[in-house]
């Protein structure tokens, strides 16, 4: 391990190429917490934002005409407007709203923390897109499958869980996966709010440390191998949940 | 087809006949009329600007929220123009650059197409906010051309950093659009004596462009949305702006009408847009 630190400092003092996380424990500290945030971030919203899916998609195959009204204008809202103003309208407008509650020293903090918003804010946003999409598998499942739940006497709500959603799912998954992968992508935004995430730890670091560059290529690195793994784990999941003979 | 006779699911059935089904409908949002859609907002922005001129009601000597609202209503919607100019020029450069690599994409060169692949994979997986810092970070404030040193102003810069995520989409477009064209018509061309490039130029791509204009406008809209994100890098424009008229009248019961009024303004573009896609979408019948 020492040897390691060495290393990295050596190339920072020989050559200038400084990747101070390596030897510096407190750049490490920052880096480590960023980039576990964003996970956190990242799983959080896409937890939310499947379940924002799947019930919206339920939803929208109401009878009732007023509560398909505001589920789409939900989804349009939230599709057509940017999600860096949509975080700035709840963080800044609506928590600015909000009271202040004392926390266990006594200090006044807002009701919902930044990450909180960020967390919300992007659920909503990946949560509309993923409706649409749910919507679009749940409309490939055939009619016969859905009258053969009727005929065996399944109500609404059950075939939705055990017929329909099964199925449009796995049609869903490419669909699915785009948007997940434009999720955590989308998760550099709460930079924008101070939310203590990966951009942001780089950030603190290259401003301190003068190594824009290097943490410039950490920050692609890192998070074109986090979507990697995502991709990674949806194609998994694909090849798991696949029905033989069932090909969509 | 066979109707159900129990009570619990004809309505869903109802329901699902209503909406037509079919593929190309999916994304249809029929139901929801762009006037209402549009009176529904503006009663949004309506009821926030009451409801922030009773908070407001202690201070008499005020101007009125509406009054205030209407006031900074120029700048915001300068802000707003200025994130159009920086969308426009975004796809420009990435659309040409898009193309350029989406024919890389399709080379039968193994080399050059699978340094392309990689590129696009590179620019379309890695977050617009990073590749934004990385541009503006790292490219230098002035470049010396001939002698003469040329200034790289901000938005320039920022416009390039937009470009790069806009070209590995637009080359995903192309090559998904080339890929759609049947076999037959290549070797239709190779019978008649087209080469390579003749039958791109001539044959493949005029009969992509159809497939690819609904896409491509999808992303527009994307794009259009992202240009706030240079306000985090440090360029002045609709966010910003908006920001500035809040700190200047600082009055907190102005936040929520004021952010409303810039996403309307977002929304009142990107809507009508999507729209406009879904209509080209199933005119040319394009499978989502």
């Amino acid at each position: 391990m020492a040897g390691f630190e060495d290393f990295f400092r050596r190339l920072n003092d020989q050559h200038g190429i400084n990747f101070s996380f390596f030897y510096d424990s407190f750049d490490r500290g920052r880096l480590i917490l960023g980039v576990w945030t964003t996970v956190e971030l990242c799983c959080l919203c896409l937890v939310l934002s499947l379940m924002i899916g799947v019930v919206g998609a339920w939803l929208q195959g109401s009878p009732f005409m007023l509560l398909r009204r505001v589920v789409q204008g939900y989804i349009q809202f939230f599709r057509n407007t940017p999600p860096l103003v949509q975080l700035t309208f709840f963080y800044f407008a609506v928590g600015g709203l909000l009271p202040r509650i004392p926390d266990a020293t006594g200090q006044p903090v807002p009701l919902v923390s930044s990450f909180e918003w960020a967390v919300l804010s992007f659920s909503f946003f990946a949560g509309a897109f993923n409706i649409e999409i749910f919507r679009a598998g749940i409309e490939a499942v055939p009619r016969t499958t859905i009258e053969a739940a009727e005929s065996l006497g399944y109500s609404r709500l059950k075939a939705y869980i055990y017929i329909v959603l099964p199925l449009a799912f796995r049609i869903s998954l490419p669909a699915l996966n785009n948007n997940l992968v434009n999720l955590v992508k989308t998760t550099t935004l709460a930079y924008a709010i101070g939310v203590p995430e990966l951009l942001y730890a780089s950030a603190q670091i290259w401003s301190e440390m003068f190594n824009v560059w290097e943490m410039m290529n950490v920050l692609l690195v890192t998070y074109v191998a986090l979507v990697g793994v995502l991709v990674w784990g949806m194609a998994r999941c694909e090849r798991a949940l696949r029905i033989p003979g069932y090909d969509t | 087809m066979t109707q159900s006779d129990l009570p619990v699911l004809i309505a869903r059935t109802a329901v699902l006949r209503a909406d037509g089904g079919g593929e190309e409908r999916s994304f249809d949002c029929r139901g929801i009329l762009l006037p209402r859609n549009l009176a529904l907002l503006g009663a949004a922005l309506a009821f926030s600007a009451i409801v922030a001129e009773a908070q407001g009601q202690g201070l008499a000597t005020r101007p009125g929220i509406l009054a205030t609202l209407w006031l900074w209503t120029p700048v915001v919607f300068g802000g707003f123009l200025f994130n159009l100019l920086t969308s426009v020029l975004s796809m420009a450069l990435g659309t040409v650059a898009g193309l350029l690599l989406g024919l890389a994409l399709i080379s039968l060169v193994r080399p050059v197409s699978r340094s392309a692949w990689y590129v696009t994979q590179f620019f379309r997986n890695a977050p617009w906010l990073v590749l934004l810092f990385y541009c503006m970070l790292l490219l230098p404030f002035e470049v010396s051309l001939f002698g003469q040193a040329v200034p790289l102003p901000a938005w320039l810069k920022a416009s390039v950093g937009l470009a790069l995520p806009v070209m590995a989409n637009v080359a995903e477009i192309v090559r998904g659009g080339v890929q759609s064209i049947p076999d037959t018509q290549w070797q239709a061309a190779d019978s008649l004596a087209f080469t390579r490039p003749q039958t791109i130029r001539m044959i493949i791509l005029p009969q992509c462009l159809k497939r690819m204009t609904p896409p491509w406008m999808n992303l527009y809209a994307i794009l259009t949305m992202a240009t706030t994100l240079i306000s985090i890098v440090g360029v002045q424009e609709g966010m910003t702006l908006t920001r500035a008229a809040l700190v200047a009248d600082g009055r907190v019961e102005l936040f929520v009408p004021m952010y409303l009024m810039l996403l309307m303004f977002f929304f009142l573009y990107c809507y009508p847009i999507a729209r406009w896609t879904i209509a080209l979408e199933r005119r040319f019948n394009v499978k989502a």
